[in-house]
């Protein structure tokens, strides 16, 4: 007979904690789902409250984008990487920018010295990124921006291309990240004091919503968050805490939110625990859907769904043997598609210590391609509904995630506690703790904290080579561009700007202007924070 | 030196906003007992210089994740050097390649700890090499 032995009850009583703080039991049984009602709590796909994935047929009907994040030296060599990315069936572009072009820097400033194309393409005019587009169809394949502070300025250079390349607004799609309250607490791109930089964020929203309906201009971000060291619970809490910030602001300017909130995404982070992350998915979707419903009172359906981008999670990636980051990205892939994201950015397996060679992100690119065409995947939708523990974890985590956003409430909101570092400390304090427990092999890291190969990690590792002629490239073309521009335009241009800063007005329109006439990125920033002022960031640990 | 607490300045010089680490090592250092000073982020090396005039800190703690720490530290020591501040203890963490630690070493830099160095080994470090 199958009696119970010492050892099982042993293993039965061994604790397991997930990192949400959830304790997991060995066995999950109907009992666990009793009290779940499929009609109200989980639903068919396709319907409230979109537990199950917000398209009727899911994959089925269409296999999510695949985006890998590219970009780096100068937009014609981005131009090329694009193009080649395109040619081996990748659906969707996701421009990296340098942190000078993030930071709103020229790349022939001072302070841009020895960072100009490394972490991503340089930006200084329209002139680069007419050249980074160039032969490429934007009504076609949609682009996302990852820029933040310098947003406004970026997604007005890529109006400007789309005019340029014959297309009226309302044929330009993509998205801009534009998520600036996740800078101040991950990532770390500011520039502006919060209430400011809100105020450009609530302009690009209001702008996008009434002139480019099909562009997502905000993708809130959990990802760089948990990237900090937040927990999932706090990576979902802390980003629609943020959403709801976003949205409160635009409403002030009498925009529907029946029109808004559809074009509001979401970029979420995947590495940690198999099917936490899954349950964390299924939670956020049906918590969004109820919280735009029932707290503010949508009725368009397509304004209750949430629209994600997943499959990344740098943070998981070890570069202890490297090689292993292949087999995660496979599985947070699957994890992806477990989930029903709608677009996945795989994290390339040499992301730990360098930007993504192209072989990596080749092998990214065919881990999704092997899920959709190989494994069935995209067969059918939300294949672990109904599963004992993934529904059970489902309500946990979404209990959990609503008793944040309340503590949060009940502190005065997001954007104080961002304001005050609250948020910040919070985040890093978890951070600390999660490396304690690596430190002390508590928790496992392969490759790392156990079964390591000491030899291997001697082995040099290729990294993507930085090339400093590029920067005097770049240079000289910036001088280029200043020398044939029309400067006393610029200046006209840069003083509206200056003028209408200091209104209530929509500043969308007046950055346009400026950049047709090729200001640089940097005399557009230099303007607004002599306007805006700069963020004090709040330093106590 | 024994009776004293080491103070520490753990700086972010450049553009690189990615502070987790430094942050975690900030936490590390007080509860080992140090007084830590943090600059915040998109410091200038004449900022950080200052700072830890200011503060008159035992160690400089550089974190850079970007891959410029090639030039940002060279720029550091070449500061440090006009001013004839030699004896404070500069260190290295963030995302330094395994193959640039001994360039890092040449330019005056007397620890390097890359992302995931063990807790014990930076504080030791610090320790031993302080007064």
């Amino acid at each position: 007979m199958w009696g119970e032995t010492v050892k099982d009850t042993q293993q039965k009583e061994k604790e397991v904690v997930l990192e949400s703080g959830i304790k997991v039991k060995p066995i999950y049984t109907p009992e666990d789902t009793k009290d779940i009602d499929y009609t109200e709590d989980v639903q068919d796909p396709g319907k409230y409250p979109y537990t199950r994935g917000i398209h009727p047929y899911m994959y089925r009907a269409r296999p999510w984008t695949m985006r890998q994040y590219s970009g780096f030296a100068t937009a014609r060599e981005t131009n090329k990487r694009f193009k080649y990315l395109i040619e081996h069936g990748q659906t969707g572009l996701n421009v990296a920018f340098d942190l000078p072009t993030q930071m709103g820097l020229d790349s022939d400033d001072t302070r841009a010295e020895g960072e100009v194309g490394r972490v991503g393409m340089a930006v200084d005019t329209l002139k680069d990124m007419e050249y980074a587009f160039e032969g490429i169809p934007i009504d076609k394949i949609s682009t996302s921006l990852t820029i933040n502070s310098t947003a406004a300025i970026l997604l007005a250079m890529y109006i400007v291309v789309a005019e340029k390349q014959g297309l009226s607004l309302d044929q330009i799609r993509g998205t801009a990240q534009n998520d600036i309250l996740k800078e101040y607490i991950g990532r770390g791109t500011w520039i502006f004091p919060v209430e400011p930089s809100l105020k450009l964020i609530t302009d690009t929203i209001e702008y996008c919503a009434r002139h480019i309906p099909k562009y997502y201009p905000v993708s809130v971000c959990g990802y760089h968050i948990r990237e900090s060291g937040a927990n999932p619970v706090q990576e979902i809490a802390y980003a629609f805490s943020i959403a709801k910030a976003y949205i409160q602001r635009v409403l002030s300017r009498g925009i529907d939110l029946n029109d808004f909130i559809p074009r509001i995404s979401f970029n979420f982070d995947i590495h940690g625990n198999f099917f936490e992350q899954i349950a964390k998915f299924r939670a956020a979707r049906r918590l969004w859907a109820k919280i735009v419903k029932n707290e503010f009172g949508a009725t368009n359906p397509k304004a209750m769904m949430m629209k994600m981008i997943a499959g990344g999670g740098g943070g998981g990636l070890t570069i202890e043997q490297p090689e292993n980051n292949i087999v995660r990205g496979a599985y947070y892939a699957l994890i992806s598609a477990l989930s029903g994201t709608q677009t996945m950015a795989l994290c390339s397996y040499d992301e730990a210590y360098t930007i993504p060679s192209e072989k990596a992100a080749i092998i990214s690119l065919r881990t999704m391609q092997i899920l959709i065409e190989e494994m069935g995947l995209c067969d059918t939708a939300d294949p672990l509904a109904g599963s004992y523990y993934v529904e059970a974890l489902t309500n946990q985590l979404e209990d959990k995630i609503v008793d944040l956003m309340n503590k949060v409430e009940e502190r005065g909101g997001i954007v104080s506690a961002i304001s005050k570092g609250e948020i910040q400390r919070e985040v890093s304090r978890q951070a600390y703790l999660y490396e304690k427990m690596i430190q002390s092999g508590e928790l496992v890291k392969v490759g790392v904290n156990k079964y390591r190969i000491v030899e291997e990690e001697e082995r040099p590792i290729e990294f993507h080579e930085y090339d400093p002629s590029l920067v005097k490239q770049q240079i000289r073309m910036l001088n280029q561009v200043k020398r044939t521009r029309d400067n006393k335009e610029i200046l006209k241009n840069l003083e509206k700007l200056r003028a209408m800063a200091q209104t209530d007005e929509n500043l969308m329109p007046y950055i346009i202007d400026c950049v047709r006439a090729y200001a640089t990125v940097g005399e557009i920033t230099i303007v607004l924070k002599e306007v805006f002022g700069k963020f004090e960031e709040p330093v106590g640990i | 030196m024994l009776d004293k607490k080491i103070r520490v300045l753990i700086a972010k010089p450049g553009l690189d906003g990615h502070d987790r680490g430094v942050k975690v090592v900030a936490q590390l250092l007080r509860d080992a007992g140090m007084e830590v000073i943090y600059t915040g982020l998109h410091q200038t090396v004449e900022q950080i210089v200052e700072t830890a005039i200011q503060e008159d800190v035992n160690v400089i703690g550089l974190s850079i994740l970007s891959g410029a720490h090639y030039p940002i530290t060279e720029k550091l020591m070449k500061r440090l050097k006009e001013i004839a501040m030699n004896d404070i203890l500069i260190i290295v963490g963030g995302n330094i390649p395994r193959r640039d630690i001994d360039g890092l070493r040449a330019l005056g830099v007397r620890g390097v700890f890359p992302t995931g160095s063990k807790f014990e080994d930076i504080v030791d470090f610090i320790k031993k090499n302080v007064g």
